[in-house]
């Protein structure tokens, strides 16, 4: 190919296929997983995300084998993992609550894992003090673990799970329980850890920013369904449907029609008139009415009734720091945000019932599949 | 290999076999010493008295009429056993009496340990706990001491000169209410308290806010919340205190027999085994009843709750 | 007023509570200063003495009955501690599954029929089994205890049980542990107040025991409390006082024991 970064799709860690997961029976039947297929690479940090109730920790629990999936198959490097009980499979768990044995200190704590696989002693003490180290916890390696803080415990439940080496560790909304100063910490330590030490990581968040800020690739869940998997510059950028695109960020969703599409680009005819480029779903060749999707901070506003992809009247102005938020009623009366940020001797802010006009940029539009 | 859903129905199986074989000793110790015994009792109740004790295996529902019927020695006839029904009757009387009184003084205790600081209130509960674990036996001879002629009671009053000469109290329905008040009292204040300690205050707060009064708050807030409480330690008293056996024999001194008194004696010197199997069966029916008003309450003032 | 508002405060209700107290120690208070007495007498005040509890140490019926009523109670507490152990982790922590409610029923069953009639019907079953056995030793009266003991030793373990976070065995199995392991290294420890909590209460309940026993006990198997109850039908010494101070001695003991457990949070 020429480029300058090689293309290495690496080896799947993990291969869901078809898996479903039904709860209850006959007329109370439902399905937490609905035929879900999905690649996790090797050494990749992968997210599921979505909205509780979406799937997204029944998925994780049935790749820890905490649950068996009522179909599909759940492949670890080729080898079907789905059946196996949970002590017989090489991934392991940072639980939401962390679930550190509390009769147990710091150091065993971390040591179990290696003690019940029956390794020597003197192999699971160095190897115990190795992760202290990693972590950085090795002052309270004989601490109770009710004595340490909560992202002390958040430290160990990882060095706990990362000790044995497993082949994926699996994530299940470790910093849901942080404060926001704390989880903004984890996160970077996250990356860190997953960096050093090689891991495939399987995150599971409903936070939108932690998937955004952490993940190689994420997967968007919603009602038992994988509807998108993407780089999270993909997700942000390139929603392929208005769930996605709804979950993740702010969205002007406008009415459109497709006037002519090509190679994944397709030109759209706005309310007003206006005819703007937009980029398609990969595989979608859509015609006539759709949906876009235009990111707030993808668009920006002029004065009056300069030449505009669209125009309306501001209706509200809500200022937030780092940037304004400008509320405008469109001429079809639909509403739509743009986010401009705030700079010092920038331009002078629009007011409450003025006109103004929406440019769309030439990248900004995304046609959505529904 | 096996799918993974055949893996998760055979567990599944599994777990439940596991389950029983678990329970399994207890379920037996529990048959064999305890339920399955009842049965024959039942056995028992439709028997012949054997004239030494036990029984004689004919066929007879002479133990069944015998509980509140009585048979004239010489005509045959039948006529209501007013022995009986005296000490039916006394049973259930003292029982309830004993079920109002610990109510009456346990109620405010509940409320007042439940009022305390977090701190004090599980050394209020601990001062209730101690005589709830002590040895019934004890506790009724305690009170035995206290109540008789020479004891505390009556000696006090005579020296400060209200009474010239003891009150009987021991060996009369009285004592064995007095006797059976004080031992089942921390079986009424514990669930009271259990319930009482989940109420929220703030409620209480609310109906102030609204108006009521002390006397209303306590009837339209406070009971309504802790009633579940009050029905569980109304039949945790009433139940024991229907077949009571110590406080009785101790303080009852032999001549006010209740229920339990009546079945012994069928057992000792009265000789008439069937009669105290059926005597037995019918103290169980009454007890069954007051657990099924149980049930009845609390299931309906849950659904009511959502 | 300057006190302000009590919205916590309803008239009479301390001074009622203030008089349960009271009247809840004072019979014991007065039982055990007689224990005390010099004089023979259970009324009069004859100043302070051991001699009581010389007596009862000296009695070899109180010794023997005492010592039976050990035996019975540890006996009986261990093996009814051990079956409700097996028996709680069968019935909690799952999802309803059928025969679940019987059992839940069973173990209670004792809890529901007045004890005189599980005595009567005891004494019926066994009396039987006694013809036909020929054994008639301490067997009868450990199986009953054991059988009323189960639901009060099942009772502290289920509720440890039930509180038990469900994840910290699944963090158990995450980490290679195999269920057998995982019930040693987690769940036992875990449980251990449960357990210990409920084999107090067992025991206590035990030795309390004074309707099934005095049924069930054949001729010479006198506990401490039928014993203590046929010497108070006869008449009373401060002998009884002196043993029965002893007794709640070792319940105020067995009770802290039990309050420090079951408060003391993992």
């Amino acid at each position: 190919m020429g480029c300058c970064v090689p293309e290495t799709p690496g080896r799947n860690a993990i291969e869901v296929r078809g898996v479903r997961k039904v709860f209850g029976a006959g007329e109370a039947q439902v399905a937490a997983l609905d035929t879900v297929s999905v690649s996790i690479r090797e050494n990749e940090f992968f997210t599921l995300l979505g909205p509780s109730g979406c799937g997204k920790t029944t998925l994780l629990r049935l790749i820890a084998g905490f649950d068996f999936p009522s179909a599909g198959e759940i492949m670890l490097y080729g080898e079907d993992i789905a059946p196996l009980p949970p002590f017989k499979r090489p991934v392991n768990t940072v639980f939401q609550s962390y679930a550190l044995f509390p009769h147990m200190s710091v150091a065993q704590n971390i040591g179990f894992g290696l003690e019940m696989l029956g390794k020597p002693k003197d192999q699971v003490k160095a190897r115990v003090a190795e992760m202290l180290k990693l972590v950085r916890m090795e002052a309270l390696a004989n601490r109770r673990t009710s004595q340490i803080s909560g992202g002390q415990q958040q430290r160990v439940a990882l060095a706990r799970a990362l000790a044995p080496q497993p082949k994926v560790l699996l994530l299940d909304e470790p910093l849901s329980a942080l404060d926001y100063k704390l989880r903004k910490e984890m996160q970077i330590e996250l990356k860190r850890l997953q960096s050093e030490t090689g891991i495939t990581f399987i995150f599971v968040t409903h936070d939108q920013e932690e998937a955004l800020t952490m993940s190689d690739r994420i997967a968007v869940m919603s009602s038992g369904k994988i509807l998108q998997v993407g780089t999270p510059r993909d997700i942000y950028d390139r929603p392929a449907e208005r769930f996605v695109a709804d979950f993740i960020g702010e969205t002007n969703f406008l009415k459109a029609e497709v006037t002519g599409a090509a190679n994944g680009r397709a030109t759209v005819k706005l309310s007003s008139g206006v005819e703007i480029p937009a980029s398609l779903p990969a595989g979608f060749s859509p015609s006539g009415k759709v949906t876009i999707v235009v990111r707030p901070e993808h668009a920006h506003l002029v004065a009056g009734n300069e030449k505009a992809s669209l125009s309306g009247i501001v209706e509200n102005v809500v200022y937030l720091g780092t940037d304004t938020h400008f509320h405008l009623k469109l001429d079809d009366g639909d509403a739509f945000i743009v986010r401009r940020q705030n700079a010092r001797g920038g331009p002078v802010d629009l007011a409450q019932g003025d006109r103004a006009g929406i440019i769309i940029g030439g990248d900004a539009a995304q046609v959505l599949k529904d | 290999m096996a799918s993974a859903e055949q893996v998760a129905t055979q567990a599944v199986r599994r777990d439940i076999r596991d389950r029983w074989l678990l329970s399994a000793p207890a379920l037996l110790v529990i048959f064999f010493a305890a339920s399955g015994p009842l049965l024959i009792v039942l056995v028992y109740s439709f028997l012949t008295p054997g004239p030494y004790g036990d029984v004689q295996w004919t066929f007879s529902k002479e133990a069944w009429t015998s509980v509140f019927l009585e048979r004239d020695i010489f005509d045959d006839t039948l006529s209501f056993a007013s022995a009986h029904v005296t000490i039916f009757w006394r049973s259930l009387k003292l029982a309830l009496m004993t079920t109002i009184a610990t109510l009456l003084i346990g109620f405010p205790t509940a409320y007042f340990i439940a009022t305390r600081s977090e701190k004090s209130r599980d050394l209020w509960l601990f001062l209730i706990t101690i005589p709830f674990w002590t040895n019934l036996l004890i506790r009724t001879f305690a009170v035995l001491q206290i109540i008789r002629n020479e004891g505390i009671i009556n000696t006090a009053l005579i020296k400060i000169g209200i009474i010239s000469a003891p009150i009987q109290i021991l060996y009369t329905d009285t004592a064995i209410l007095i006797g059976m008040a004080y031992v089942y009292l921390p079986l009424m204040v514990l669930p009271i308290y259990a319930s009482m300690e989940k109420l929220d205050f703030r409620l209480v707060e609310a109906g102030y806010d609204l108006y009521a009064t002390r006397w209303q708050v306590l009837r339209r807030i406070i009971f309504p919340l802790v009633k579940p409480g009050v029905i569980a330690g109304s039949i945790l008293v009433f139940i024991p205190a229907v077949g009571a056996y110590v406080t009785p024999s101790v303080l009852g001194g032999g001549k006010n027999l209740m229920l339990s008194n009546l079945i012994e004696l069928q057992f000792g010197q009265g000789r008439n085994w069937p009669l105290g199997a059926a005597l037995s069966i019918t103290v169980m029916v009454i007890v069954m009843a007051a657990l099924l008003v149980y049930v009845r309450n609390t299931g309906s003032s849950e659904t009511r709750h959502g | 007023m300057a006190r302000g508002f009590s919205i916590k405060h309803q008239p009479g209700f301390t001074a009622i509570a203030a008089t349960c107290f009271a009247v809840l120690y004072m019979p014991i208070i007065v039982l055990v200063a007689y224990a005390f007495n010099a004089s023979s007498s259970t009324s009069e005040w004859g100043g302070v003495s051991l001699k009581w509890f010389q007596s009862a140490w000296n009695n070899d019926q109180v010794v023997d009955a005492t010592l039976r009523s050990f035996q019975i109670a540890a006996t009986a507490a261990i093996l009814a501690t051990i079956v409700a152990t097996m028996a709680a982790l069968a019935t909690t922590r799952t999802a309803p599954y059928p025969g679940l409610t019987f059992k839940y029923a069973a173990i209670n069953q004792p809890l529901m029929v007045p004890e005189i009639v599980t005595g009567v019907a005891l004494l019926i079953f066994f009396s039987r089994i006694k013809i036909f056995s020929g054994y008639s030793g301490l067997g009868y009266l450990i199986a009953a205890h054991t059988a009323f003991c189960i639901p009060f030793a099942y009772l502290p373990i289920r509720a440890r049980l039930e509180n038990m976070d469900l994840t910290l065995e699944r963090a158990a199995a995450d980490l290679y542990a195999t269920p057998l392991k995982t019930f040693r290294h987690v769940t036992l420890p875990l449980l251990w107040p449960g357990i210990l909590a409920g084999l107090m209460l067992a025991f206590v309940i035990s030795l309390d025991d004074v309707v099934i026993t005095e049924f069930v006990k054949s001729g010479g198997q006198d506990t401490l409390p039928t014993y203590m109850l046929g010497q108070i039908r006869r008449g009373i010494t401060p002998e009884i006082n002196a043993i029965s101070t002893a007794f709640l001695l070792l319940s105020i003991v067995i009770v802290t024991l039990f309050f420090f457990i079951s408060r003391k949070r993992d």
